[in-house]
């Protein structure tokens, strides 16, 4: 199958390690992947912002640039979760009929990465080798827009060497809520303090997720904690393997 | 028309009210408790039904279509109510329906009220009004009372003295009512409430209510409580005098089987509440001799003009978005500043102001959605959280943050300026970059830096990588 990656702007910009897993698990599942260059942002920061004028011109931009592509693949919850509740209502506001047709014809290619996996190409075991304790914050978005359940868990379960260990209060937010880590970043460090005990309660090595917002949030915290403990984006793990294994 | 809700206008910024409460071990531990058994509750009970989701489903329409025809409704309603006996008031705003309630207390000479708890008057600054006009309202909810005699504000729309412990109770009993010796037992303190309350029921001839429904085609009034004091203060006194927002009109009795299972189990984590009351106009020999309905906009109107977030008029007050909330959760409810506090009063309380007040409410969210999950009338609370950012942002023009985010549409909206900014943002961190990591971070980062560190922006971007690795094949 021929993937199409979105990567999303601060996964290129702060994680590229993100993207490269997604490149390496996809092709070693024998898919061929492609990075459109063009690519910029799905414009969640600006629309959740309340720059709703400032992100249609985003929402134009990404369908211009994957307008042709036949399944896209984006490592983010969030940035998928932006596009299946707000692009469609966005297009229709915009009164451009083209934008609109184009737009309901590109978001059931969009897919969220363990989405993909899982349902799109019936996986669970990918032969992934990583051998730690790690637990799963899910992500607000994955659990509550997206509905993934336990597709990560089914994938990380079957990771060879990988003991999972379950977070208490899976359902909390870590508190980053994008801006909104910056403009109440006393609530914010509240709400990340609880997350961050719940981690460490876990005893697990790294903490993993289907969204690199919340793990820069709670890595954040970790680490000015000295605690000891990673974050990595699950692409990561489900991308390491005996043979290339990720450190 | 001046439309107050409570002292909201007056109201420091969420980020800045939320400090003190934050440092507040005692509220903090009193609200995890407190909200955490309710929630786990409701759980318990929403998940015995089920139908529980198609009953959402069915509120949300029986909401949508009494909104879509609110008029007629309330037309029907006061035609109803008058036809049983009772008489409708119309008011435009706070002040318009304090005056009105205040009117009929003192065409009775009265100079006491006994009140139901109802969030309508907090809303309204009833309360105050009244004593301003020589009239002593005495809340007989426990919790309302709590709040009274503490001259405390009510931290949530169903649990308004939630961020009190026992302990806190008997310090305001002891002093208030000069009891000493009082002990701080559950029972000790609702045995003193209970004496205390008793006598004002028998004595005060004017009750005060609110109202969980209006019920369009009887003209009947619902009201669900816990205590029982609200089925004292309906029935006792001589006049009953219902305040209710225009919007908590429904079409029909028969609706109540939608709402009445789904009330109850969101807002206490019951299967029904102890008491249940519909009180319809008045009738000879039974319950009080005048019955009156004051019906109020104060902004409400407004809100039913903004297609997008009309369903904020959906809510029933069960409080259950704020017990899921987990911003509420660390700040209690005094950080809105509001009557309504939580999710539901991020989006009604800067609304029912026309967005001139409490511009920070709608950002105090993390848009995690427990919200609207939750929900028993599914409001899409975030939806409306972010359609409320966007106004405000209307509103101020063009901010440095306006700025700031004009800029990085800009760089967003082709990639050779992405590169671009990516590229001078690597190479301008070093300021601030040890090992790797920025530790602390000047203006309005300085709040992410305070408690957590970031990493700093790698070398190559994915998109360098991706194509370093094109040229190489």
């Amino acid at each position: 199958m021929r993937i199409t990656l979105f990567i999303t702007c601060y996964n290129d910009t702060l994680f590229p390690e993100t993207g490269k897993a997604v490149v390496r698990l996809l092709e070693r599942l024998g898919h061929s992947v492609d990075f459109p260059l063009q690519q910029t942002c799905c414009g969640q920061m600006h629309y959740n912002t309340g720059y709703q004028q400032e992100a249609l011109p985003l929402l134009r931009h990404f369908v211009e640039v994957f307008r042709d592509a036949e399944v896209i693949c984006a490592p983010s919850s969030s940035c998928v979760a932006m596009m299946r509740d707000h692009y469609l209502k966005m297009a229709e506001a915009s009164g451009d009929k083209a934008l609109e047709r184009d737009t309901a014809l590109l978001l059931p290619r969009v897919h969220e990465l363990t989405e993909l996996l899982v349902d799109r190409l019936g996986l669970e075991d990918v032969g992934a080798y990583y051998p730690h304790r790690v637990t799963y914050h899910a992500s607000c978005h994955s659990l509550r827009s997206l509905c993934l359940g336990d597709k990560p868990l089914r994938l990380l379960r079957q990771v060879r060497g990988l003991e999972l260990v379950e977070l208490s209060n899976i359902d909390r937010c870590c508190g980053f809520g994008g801006t909104f880590a910056v403009k109440n970043p006393d609530v914010s460090a509240a709400m990340l303090s609880e997350k961050l005990k719940d981690v460490e309660d876990t005893a697990a090595e790294v903490c993993t997720a289907v969204d690199n917002s919340c793990l820069m949030h709670i890595l954040g915290g970790l680490h000015r904690q000295r605690a000891g403990v990673s974050a990595r984006h699950i692409a990561e793990i489900l991308a390491s393997t005996l043979e290339e294994p990720a450190l | 028309m001046t439309v107050r809700v409570g002292d909201a206008a007056q109201a420091p910024p969420f980020q800045r009210a939320a400090l003190p409460l934050l440092e507040d071990s005692q509220l903090r531990k009193n609200v995890r408790h407190a909200t955490g058994v309710i929630q786990r509750k409701r759980a318990l009970v929403a998940g015995e039904l089920s139908d529980w989701q198609q009953l959402r489903a069915a509120a949300s329409a029986i909401k949508q279509q009494t909104l879509r025809h609110l008029d007629e409704y309330l037309l029907r309603f006061e035609a109803a109510c008058v036809a049983a006996g009772g008489q409708v008031h119309w008011a435009r705003d706070a002040d318009e329906a304090n005056a009105i309630v205040l009117a009929l207390i003192r065409s009775q000479n009265a100079s006491e009220v006994v009140k139901i708890k109802t969030m309508t008057s907090d809303e309204t600054g009833l309360n105050r009004a009244l004593e301003a006009g020589g009239v002593h309202p005495y809340e007989t909810d426990l919790a309302e009372l709590i709040v009274q005699m503490g001259e405390d504000r009510p931290s949530h729309i169903v649990v308004p003295a939630l961020h009190k412990n026992r302990s806190q109770v008997r310090e305001i009993f002891r002093e208030k009512m000069g009891l000493p010796g009082l002990g701080d037992r559950p029972e000790d303190l609702t045995a003193a409430a209970r004496s205390y309350l008793r006598e004002k029921f028998l004595r005060v001839p004017v009750a005060v209510c609110g109202a969980n429904f209006l019920l369009a085609d009887t003209g009947g009034v619902c009201i669900v409580e816990s205590e029982g004091n609200g089925r004292m203060c309906l029935t006792l006194p001589k006049t009953l005098i219902a305040i209710a927002g225009i919007e908590k009109v429904i079409p029909s009795f028969r609706d109540l089987e939608v709402f009445l299972q789904l009330l109850p189990r969101s807002a206490t984590g019951e299967r029904m509440n102890p008491y249940n009351s519909i009180w319809t106009g008045v009738r000879e020999g039974d319950g009080p001799h005048q019955f009156h309905v004051v019906l109020l906009d104060n902004g409400r109107s407004g809100i039913l003009a903004d297609a997008e977030a009309r369903q904020t008029l959906h809510c029933i007050r069960c409080g259950a978005c704020l017990n899921a909330c987990p911003v509420y959760r660390q700040t209690g409810g005094h950080a809105y500043g509001s009557t309504y506090a939580g999710p539901i009063g991020a989006i009604l309380t800067p609304q029912l102001q026309q967005m001139r007040h409490s511009q920070s409410l709608p950002y105090a969210s993390s848009l995690c959605g427990a919200c609207y999950e939750v929900c028993p009338v599914k409001i899409n609370i975030p939806e409306v959280l972010i359609h409320l950012r966007g106004r405000v942002v209307e509103q101020s023009g063009l901010s440095a943050e306006a700025i700031g985010m004009k800029a990085m549409a800009a760089v967003f909206s082709s990639a050779r300026r992405l590169e671009a900014a990516q590229r001078l943002a690597q190479r301008g961190q070093w300021p601030w970059v040890t090992d790797g990591w920025i530790r602390s971070l000047p203006g309005m980062f300085a709040g992410w830096t305070a408690v957590r560190d970031l990493r700093a922006i790698p070398r190559q971007s994915f998109r360098q990588w991706w194509r370093e690795r094109q040229h190489g094949r």
